[in-house]
């Protein structure tokens, strides 16, 4: 039964973004799964790549473990992962993997008279909260970290993802790394054993459960944050200040990083140094393969992707998401040159 | 009648018959292949779970059913939860729903003034009719947060302090829950037990019914003595048909039940059915033994709605023998 459904799911999606870019089914589509953190951005890219070039994009938002696992039975010519791959795992596939573009998590609550911004925590409260330790919205604990809120007694709801997701990743590395007593009791992986709360499917699901739940707190990406107005809190960094969620937080958090001695690109952006840093963002990532079969799709591939680090910057801003930053790009660029290459030995995207 | 004579008509009749015994014979063999069919089919379904689910089984034995924990980042996985809300979402809304649709029932086929008959049973109908991911978004968006702002509070406080009930009712108001899922499923399965109740109850020969009241019987009487014994075998088909889809739904309840890994007491806490936990973690399990213990919980489903059929069915016998005798 599950079979079916997910087959289904997965058709209207496909048929979904087929319709929105306007295309009928184009041969020189270029074909991806994976994760929906990305999604509204990739959607965005391929409606404007289609206008200019004609080809087309079949992206299928399935979420990253679907991507990995698509990409890895040669289905799909890139798979899409929230999660990057150890540089171990991806030299077992035959994999490379880069990132495209950036964006955070953001806790998310819902009580009354709060405004967006208006509460601040730490991460140990946070995570304290997602452990069930912390279990109202006036404890001690809350209440240190915001003197002048007028805070309520509400019990406090938390609202997690039920599906595996990228997003749960990234959040869940943030509260490893804050709190000892996450780490040994819950850790760190797409999916988890929730100690407390209720799940919801999707970005969406988180949204829209902790939207009409009083006294709920879920976490969810920044662009669905924005697109339903809920109501962010600030976080206090590695650094101390407390910071509101912004493109430009997200852009010092990645700032930071020496992006050169990391292999693979292998690297979470949380808990990052910096003042104005977000202390939970993440890239998302591209899979390919190093050698593959059909070196002209990937070559297609990787000049979608080529086109979008050039172009695509302001739809990115748009949508609240963060672009990489040039330097990183060239670098990504550079490895393409060095590790996919075609059947000939030769870079399967031809430089300019 | 001379021999001759009868010969050709003997030859044109034996013609007819082995074309006849053709015939019959292909008919038979194409319906004897469908039903071994549908035999080969069950069997594939049995053979591909316990395939699946083999590499789970084996790595967590039997307490696989017994165990609570669901973790993925440790890969210790155990199916309690889900079977645990499997089966209380189901029994809930077969409590509400049973007696509400033998009621409609029978409201609309002995009580009900005969303009309203059609109205309130195409209307029982078209509920039936209505995909689950509706009653899922319905669930989500409208009932769950009037269940949180008017109906739990007020139970929590009433029953505050109460032994027993006290903990079944115990806060905070998610909205979403168990109790939430289970009134979910109620309401999904209402119609088809009340509208298939409701034909097998025409099927009461008005005679028996007329005789009942002729000797004096009262209405109750009529319909506990004569209409329910009749219809029996319709009236369980019914509720067993509930009980399959109550078991079994995936999209709505995934919807409004919270889906946590957990057993709690409160009826209001988040728990989590097994066909809800596959369609939630289907896709992104990552590693073999998370996809085998996902088919392993599919497998427990098919287990367990096959013990609900078996035993309808030898309920079924029980009262046939009891009648009888």
């Amino acid at each position: 039964m599950s079979f079916f459904n997910r087959g289904g799911l997965m058709a209207a999606l496909a048929g979904a973004l087929a319709l929105s870019a306007g295309s009928v089914a184009h041969a020189a589509d270029i074909s991806g799964a994976g994760a929906t953190f990305p999604y509204p951005i990739y959607a965005k890219w391929a409606d404007a790549y289609k206008k200019e070039t004609g080809n087309g994009l079949n992206y299928q938002s399935i979420g990253s473990g679907g991507g990995i696992k698509q990409i890895k039975a040669k289905t799909v010519t890139f798979g899409a992962s929230d999660m990057p791959l150890k540089p171990e795992e991806l030299k077992e596939a035959g994999l490379t993997q880069f990132p495209t573009v950036m964006g955070g998590v953001v806790p998310v609550v819902n009580l009354e008279g709060i405004a967006p911004g208006q509460i601040t925590l730490d991460g140990p409260t946070l995570a304290k909260i997602f452990l069930g330790e912390i279990t109202s919205w006036d404890d001690a604990a809350i209440k240190a970290l915001n003197p002048d809120v007028k805070l309520p007694s509400d019990a406090i709801a938390v609202v997690h993802r039920s599906d595996g997701s990228g997003t749960t990743f990234i959040y869940s590395n943030y509260l490893a790394q804050v709190s000892p007593d996450w780490k040994a009791k819950v850790g760190t992986n797409t999916s988890l054993e929730w100690p407390t709360g209720i799940g919801a499917k999707g970005n969406e699901g988180v949204a829209a459960n902790v939207a009409q739940t009083a006294g709920s707190i879920g976490y969810v990406e920044y662009a669905y944050a924005k697109q339903n107005k809920l109501t962010f809190i600030k976080l206090v960094n590695a650094e101390g200040e407390a910071v509101e969620p912004t493109a430009e937080a997200f852009q010092a958090a990645a700032g930071g990083v020496d992006w050169t001695k990391a292999e693979d690109f292998y690297v979470i952006l949380t808990n990052e140094p910096g003042a104005k840093s977000w202390p939970i963002a993440g890239a998302t990532f591209i899979l390919v393969y190093k050698k593959p079969d059909d070196a002209a799709a990937t070559g297609e591939a990787l000049k979608f992707f080529d086109w979008a680090y050039k172009n695509g910057d302001a739809m990115a801003t748009d949508l609240a998401y963060v672009p990489l930053p040039d330097d990183l790009v060239t670098l990504i660029e550079a490895s393409w040159a060095k590790n996919v290459l075609g059947a000939d030995g030769k870079p399967v995207l031809a430089a300019k | 009648m001379s021999l001759a004579m009868a010969r050709p008509d003997e030859a044109a009749r034996s013609a007819a018959v082995r074309r006849f015994a053709l015939a019959d014979g292909l008919f038979r063999g194409l319906t004897r292949a469908a039903a071994l069919l549908v035999l080969v089919i069950l069997g594939g379904v049995v053979v591909s779970l316990v395939e699946g689910s083999w590499q789970a089984l084996s790595t967590f034995g039997l307490g696989f059913l017994a165990t609570e924990t669901w973790n993925p980042v440790t890969e210790k996985f155990g199916a309690l939860a889900p079977i645990y809300g499997t089966l209380v979402t189901a029994a809930i809304a077969m409590v509400i729903a049973v007696p509400l649709g033998i009621g409609i029932a029978i409201f609309l086929t002995e009580l009900c003034p005969r303009p309203l008959r059609r109205p309130i049973g195409i209307a029982v109908e078209l509920l039936a009719g209505i995909p689950s991911i509706i009653y899922g978004i319905w669930g989500l968006f409208v009932f769950a947060p009037f269940l949180q702002r008017h109906i739990q509070p007020a139970i929590i406080a009433a029953t505050k302090g109460i032994p027993g009930l006290g903990q079944l009712f115990a806060g905070p108001p998610y909205g979403i829950g168990m109790l939430t899922a289970a009134l979910i499923l109620a309401i999904m399965v209402l119609p088809f037990i009340a509208s298939i109740t409701r034909d097998v109850f025409e099927t009461v020969p008005a005679m028996l019914k007329e005789s009942a009241f002729g000797i004096g019987c009262t209405t109750w009487e009529v319909i506990s003595k004569v209409v329910l014994p009749y219809t029996r075998v319709g009236v369980v088909g019914g509720v067993m048909l509930g009980l399959g889809r109550a078991l079994g739904e995936t999209m709505a309840v995934t919807f409004v039940i919270g889906n946590a890994h957990r057993i709690a007491p409160s009826l209001f806490a988040p728990g989590t059915t097994i066909s809800a936990t596959i369609a939630n973690e289907f896709t992104e399990a990552v590693g073999d033994v998370y996809t085998s213990s996902l088919i392993a919980l599919g497998l427990v489903l098919f287990v367990i709605t096959f013990i609900v059929l078996a035993a309808a069915r030898s309920m079924l016998l029980r009262l046939e023998r009891r009648a009888g005798g």
